[in-house]
Protein backbone atom coordinates (compact mmCIF):
# COMPACT_ATOMS: atom_id res chain seq x y z
CA UNK A 1 0.00 0.00 0.00
CA UNK A 2 1.83 3.77 -0.96
CA UNK A 3 0.61 6.55 -0.04
CA UNK A 4 0.38 9.66 -2.20
CA UNK A 5 3.66 10.87 -0.64
CA UNK A 6 5.13 7.86 -1.24
CA UNK A 7 4.51 7.52 -4.88
CA UNK A 8 5.49 11.25 -5.68
CA UNK A 9 8.91 10.22 -3.52
CA UNK A 10 9.53 7.07 -6.04
CA UNK A 11 8.50 9.01 -8.63
CA UNK A 12 10.99 11.88 -7.58
CA UNK A 13 14.15 9.15 -6.58
CA UNK A 14 14.02 7.47 -10.25
CA UNK A 15 13.47 10.94 -12.27
CA UNK A 16 17.27 11.12 -10.56
CA UNK A 17 18.14 7.47 -11.63
CA UNK A 18 17.46 8.36 -15.75
CA UNK A 19 19.98 10.16 -16.55
CA UNK A 20 22.71 8.04 -15.00
CA UNK A 21 20.62 5.01 -15.48
CA UNK A 22 23.73 2.98 -16.75
CA UNK A 23 25.93 3.33 -13.50
CA UNK A 24 22.86 2.67 -11.58
CA UNK A 25 21.58 -0.38 -13.16
CA UNK A 26 25.18 -2.38 -13.78
CA UNK A 27 26.40 -1.56 -10.37
CA UNK A 28 22.98 -3.00 -8.77
CA UNK A 29 23.76 -6.06 -11.16
CA UNK A 30 27.45 -6.19 -10.52
CA UNK A 31 26.72 -6.39 -6.75
CA UNK A 32 23.68 -8.73 -7.11
CA UNK A 33 26.61 -11.26 -8.96
CA UNK A 34 29.34 -10.45 -6.99
CA UNK A 35 26.96 -11.50 -3.39
CA UNK A 36 24.88 -13.71 -4.88
CA UNK A 37 26.63 -15.89 -7.48
CA UNK A 38 24.08 -17.96 -8.47
CA UNK A 39 22.46 -15.28 -10.13
CA UNK A 40 24.78 -15.59 -12.53
CA UNK A 41 23.53 -18.72 -14.23
CA UNK A 42 20.80 -16.72 -15.97
CA UNK A 43 22.84 -14.53 -17.96
CA UNK A 44 25.75 -17.13 -19.58
CA UNK A 45 24.63 -15.33 -22.83
CA UNK A 46 25.75 -12.24 -21.86
CA UNK A 47 29.53 -10.53 -20.80
CA UNK A 48 28.59 -9.48 -17.23
CA UNK A 49 32.38 -8.69 -16.30
CA UNK A 50 32.83 -5.35 -14.64
CA UNK A 51 31.60 -2.13 -17.03
CA UNK A 52 31.50 -4.35 -19.70
CA UNK A 53 29.16 -3.06 -22.68
CA UNK A 54 26.54 -5.58 -21.66
CA UNK A 55 26.39 -5.12 -18.60
CA UNK A 56 26.09 -1.53 -18.74
CA UNK A 57 23.53 -2.29 -21.28
CA UNK A 58 21.28 -4.26 -19.56
CA UNK A 59 21.67 -2.70 -16.34
CA UNK A 60 20.30 1.07 -18.29
CA UNK A 61 17.24 -1.31 -19.90
CA UNK A 62 16.66 -2.69 -16.12
CA UNK A 63 16.43 1.24 -14.43
CA UNK A 64 14.26 2.52 -17.77
CA UNK A 65 11.86 -0.51 -16.86
CA UNK A 66 11.68 0.72 -13.40
CA UNK A 67 11.47 4.13 -13.82
CA UNK A 68 8.19 3.61 -16.22
CA UNK A 69 7.05 1.71 -13.35
CA UNK A 70 7.48 4.18 -11.24
CA UNK A 71 5.56 6.79 -13.13
CA UNK A 72 2.80 4.67 -13.98
CA UNK A 73 2.33 2.72 -10.56
CA UNK A 74 -1.56 2.64 -10.50
CA UNK A 75 -1.45 0.95 -13.47
CA UNK A 76 1.64 -1.27 -12.83
CA UNK A 77 -0.25 -4.51 -13.90
CA UNK A 78 -0.87 -3.16 -17.76
CA UNK A 79 2.14 -1.29 -18.00
CA UNK A 80 4.14 -4.01 -17.41
CA UNK A 81 1.81 -6.91 -19.03
CA UNK A 82 4.78 -7.75 -21.70
CA UNK A 83 7.60 -7.52 -19.09
CA UNK A 84 5.54 -10.26 -16.94
CA UNK A 85 4.96 -12.32 -19.69
CA UNK A 86 8.78 -12.34 -20.89
CA UNK A 87 9.81 -13.15 -17.46
CA UNK A 88 6.82 -16.18 -16.82
CA UNK A 89 7.56 -17.83 -20.91
CA UNK A 90 10.75 -17.04 -21.55
CA UNK A 91 12.99 -15.76 -18.75
CA UNK A 92 11.71 -18.19 -16.16
CA UNK A 93 14.01 -16.75 -13.27
CA UNK A 94 13.16 -18.54 -10.17
CA UNK A 95 11.36 -16.06 -8.33
CA UNK A 96 13.23 -15.98 -5.08
CA UNK A 97 16.31 -14.01 -7.51
CA UNK A 98 14.03 -10.41 -7.68
CA UNK A 99 14.31 -10.09 -3.91
CA UNK A 100 17.80 -10.26 -4.23
CA UNK A 101 18.15 -7.92 -7.00
CA UNK A 102 16.15 -5.86 -4.85
CA UNK A 103 18.38 -5.90 -2.00
CA UNK A 104 21.18 -4.87 -4.28
CA UNK A 105 19.33 -2.10 -6.38
CA UNK A 106 18.48 -0.52 -2.50
CA UNK A 107 22.17 -0.95 -1.55
CA UNK A 108 23.11 0.60 -4.59
CA UNK A 109 20.77 3.88 -3.75
CA UNK A 110 21.92 4.05 -0.56
CA UNK A 111 25.76 4.48 -1.61
CA UNK A 112 24.68 6.74 -4.25
CA UNK A 113 22.56 8.84 -2.44
CA UNK A 114 23.96 8.51 1.28
CA UNK A 115 21.81 10.20 3.85
CA UNK A 116 19.05 11.46 1.16
CA UNK A 117 18.35 7.67 1.47
CA UNK A 118 15.89 8.19 4.39
CA UNK A 119 14.33 5.39 6.03
CA UNK A 120 11.15 6.76 4.59
CA UNK A 121 12.63 6.68 1.14
CA UNK A 122 14.21 3.52 2.13
CA UNK A 123 10.30 1.88 2.80
CA UNK A 124 8.98 3.26 -0.25
CA UNK A 125 11.71 2.36 -2.76
CA UNK A 126 10.84 -1.26 -0.74
CA UNK A 127 7.52 -1.55 -1.48
CA UNK A 128 7.60 -0.17 -4.95
CA UNK A 129 10.34 -2.99 -6.02
CA UNK A 130 8.50 -5.53 -4.64
CA UNK A 131 5.10 -4.62 -6.07
CA UNK A 132 6.84 -4.41 -9.31
CA UNK A 133 8.41 -8.13 -9.04
CA UNK A 134 4.79 -9.19 -7.81
CA UNK A 135 3.86 -8.17 -10.92
CA UNK A 136 6.56 -9.54 -12.94
CA UNK A 137 5.79 -12.38 -11.28
CA UNK A 138 2.03 -12.59 -11.60
CA UNK A 139 2.06 -15.10 -15.01
CA UNK A 140 4.47 -17.53 -13.48
CA UNK A 141 1.90 -19.82 -13.10
CA UNK B 1 33.03 -24.38 8.91
CA UNK B 2 33.03 -21.85 7.05
CA UNK B 3 36.30 -20.25 4.98
CA UNK B 4 37.06 -16.99 4.79
CA UNK B 5 39.75 -15.86 2.63
CA UNK B 6 42.26 -13.22 4.05
CA UNK B 7 40.50 -10.64 1.50
CA UNK B 8 37.13 -11.46 2.81
CA UNK B 9 38.39 -11.20 6.75
CA UNK B 10 39.99 -7.73 5.88
CA UNK B 11 37.02 -6.57 4.48
CA UNK B 12 34.70 -7.36 7.05
CA UNK B 13 37.32 -5.92 9.69
CA UNK B 14 37.44 -2.18 7.28
CA UNK B 15 33.42 -2.34 7.56
CA UNK B 16 33.21 -3.04 11.31
CA UNK B 17 36.08 -0.36 11.77
CA UNK B 18 34.30 2.38 10.14
CA UNK B 19 31.09 1.29 12.32
CA UNK B 20 29.49 3.79 15.07
CA UNK B 21 27.79 1.21 17.16
CA UNK B 22 25.42 3.86 18.54
CA UNK B 23 24.62 5.62 15.41
CA UNK B 24 24.61 2.80 13.15
CA UNK B 25 22.73 0.46 15.87
CA UNK B 26 20.25 3.48 16.05
CA UNK B 27 19.87 3.91 12.35
CA UNK B 28 19.45 0.13 11.49
CA UNK B 29 16.65 -0.03 14.08
CA UNK B 30 15.01 2.33 13.25
CA UNK B 31 14.59 0.89 9.06
CA UNK B 32 13.65 -1.77 10.59
CA UNK B 33 10.74 -1.35 12.63
CA UNK B 34 9.78 1.66 9.83
CA UNK B 35 10.10 -0.67 6.14
CA UNK B 36 8.78 -3.73 7.76
CA UNK B 37 6.25 -2.60 10.64
CA UNK B 38 5.51 -6.06 11.86
CA UNK B 39 8.37 -6.03 13.40
CA UNK B 40 7.06 -3.80 16.09
CA UNK B 41 5.43 -6.67 17.80
CA UNK B 42 8.67 -7.43 19.42
CA UNK B 43 9.08 -4.03 21.33
CA UNK B 44 5.77 -3.65 22.44
CA UNK B 45 7.91 -1.75 25.80
CA UNK B 46 9.69 0.54 24.15
CA UNK B 47 6.94 3.52 23.98
CA UNK B 48 6.44 6.07 20.70
CA UNK B 49 7.31 3.74 17.50
CA UNK B 50 4.68 5.51 15.70
CA UNK B 51 6.74 7.42 12.62
CA UNK B 52 10.74 7.28 11.80
CA UNK B 53 11.28 10.81 14.05
CA UNK B 54 9.82 9.28 17.14
CA UNK B 55 11.89 5.78 16.32
CA UNK B 56 15.19 8.03 15.13
CA UNK B 57 14.41 9.51 18.77
CA UNK B 58 13.56 6.89 21.04
CA UNK B 59 16.52 6.21 23.87
CA UNK B 60 15.14 2.23 24.00
CA UNK B 61 15.80 2.05 20.61
CA UNK B 62 19.31 3.40 20.59
CA UNK B 63 20.44 1.28 23.36
CA UNK B 64 19.20 -1.57 21.75
CA UNK B 65 20.87 -0.88 18.36
CA UNK B 66 23.80 -0.82 20.21
CA UNK B 67 23.31 -4.11 21.82
CA UNK B 68 23.04 -5.59 18.68
CA UNK B 69 25.75 -4.59 17.42
CA UNK B 70 27.71 -5.27 20.17
CA UNK B 71 26.20 -8.46 19.43
CA UNK B 72 27.91 -8.87 15.90
CA UNK B 73 31.21 -8.24 17.11
CA UNK B 74 31.42 -10.82 19.14
CA UNK B 75 30.72 -12.75 15.96
CA UNK B 76 33.20 -10.99 14.44
CA UNK B 77 36.30 -11.58 17.18
CA UNK B 78 35.03 -15.30 16.78
CA UNK B 79 35.12 -15.35 13.01
CA UNK B 80 35.89 -19.31 13.18
CA UNK B 81 33.34 -20.51 15.35
CA UNK B 82 30.28 -18.50 15.08
CA UNK B 83 27.84 -20.77 15.88
CA UNK B 84 28.89 -22.05 19.05
CA UNK B 85 29.30 -18.44 19.85
CA UNK B 86 26.15 -17.59 19.34
CA UNK B 87 24.50 -20.42 20.53
CA UNK B 88 23.07 -19.15 23.91
CA UNK B 89 21.83 -15.94 21.92
CA UNK B 90 20.21 -18.23 19.55
CA UNK B 91 18.29 -20.17 22.46
CA UNK B 92 17.21 -16.51 24.17
CA UNK B 93 15.88 -15.41 20.59
CA UNK B 94 13.97 -18.79 20.38
CA UNK B 95 12.70 -19.49 23.84
CA UNK B 96 12.39 -16.28 25.72
CA UNK B 97 11.86 -13.94 22.65
CA UNK B 98 10.21 -16.12 20.26
CA UNK B 99 11.33 -13.82 17.45
CA UNK B 100 10.20 -15.14 14.02
CA UNK B 101 13.85 -16.24 12.55
CA UNK B 102 12.67 -14.70 9.02
CA UNK B 103 13.08 -11.09 10.68
CA UNK B 104 17.28 -11.55 11.33
CA UNK B 105 17.57 -11.48 7.59
CA UNK B 106 15.77 -8.24 7.57
CA UNK B 107 17.37 -6.61 10.07
CA UNK B 108 20.79 -7.34 8.06
CA UNK B 109 19.67 -6.20 4.99
CA UNK B 110 18.95 -2.81 6.62
CA UNK B 111 22.72 -2.73 8.93
CA UNK B 112 23.64 -3.09 5.11
CA UNK B 113 21.61 -0.37 3.64
CA UNK B 114 22.75 1.85 6.74
CA UNK B 115 26.52 0.52 5.84
CA UNK B 116 25.83 1.37 2.14
CA UNK B 117 24.88 5.23 3.00
CA UNK B 118 27.95 6.23 5.22
CA UNK B 119 30.58 4.20 3.57
CA UNK B 120 29.08 5.28 -0.15
CA UNK B 121 31.30 4.20 -2.81
CA UNK B 122 33.92 2.82 -0.64
CA UNK B 123 31.41 -0.06 -0.20
CA UNK B 124 32.52 -1.89 -3.25
CA UNK B 125 30.60 -5.06 -4.37
CA UNK B 126 33.75 -7.36 -3.44
CA UNK B 127 33.42 -5.85 0.54
CA UNK B 128 29.32 -6.16 0.16
CA UNK B 129 30.13 -9.84 -0.64
CA UNK B 130 32.15 -10.76 2.05
CA UNK B 131 30.22 -8.62 4.44
CA UNK B 132 26.61 -10.41 3.63
CA UNK B 133 28.35 -13.42 3.52
CA UNK B 134 29.83 -12.69 7.53
CA UNK B 135 25.74 -11.56 7.86
CA UNK B 136 24.26 -14.97 6.78
CA UNK B 137 26.47 -16.86 8.86
CA UNK B 138 25.56 -14.52 11.45
CA UNK B 139 22.03 -15.31 10.95
CA UNK B 140 22.26 -18.50 10.43
CA UNK B 141 24.12 -19.18 13.79
CA UNK B 142 21.00 -17.38 15.70
CA UNK B 143 18.40 -19.71 13.69
CA UNK B 144 20.74 -23.02 14.85
CA UNK B 145 18.67 -23.78 18.28
CA UNK B 146 14.91 -22.99 16.71
CA UNK B 147 13.11 -26.46 16.82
Amino acid sequence: MLSNTEKELIVQIWDKMIPVAEDIGSEALLRMFTTFPKTKTYFSHLDISPRSEHLRCHGKKLVQALAEGARNISTLTTTLAPLSRFHAYQLRIHPTNFKLFNHCILVTLACHMGENFTPVAHAAIDKFLSAFSAVLAEKFR
Amino acid sequence: MVQWTAEERAAIQAVFAKLDYKSVGLESLTRLLVVYPWTRRYFGGFGNLFNSEAIMANPKVAAHGTVVLQGLEMALKNMDDIKNTYASLSELHSEKLQVDPGNFQLFGDCLTVVIATRMRTEFTPDIQAAWQKFLAVAVSALRKQYN
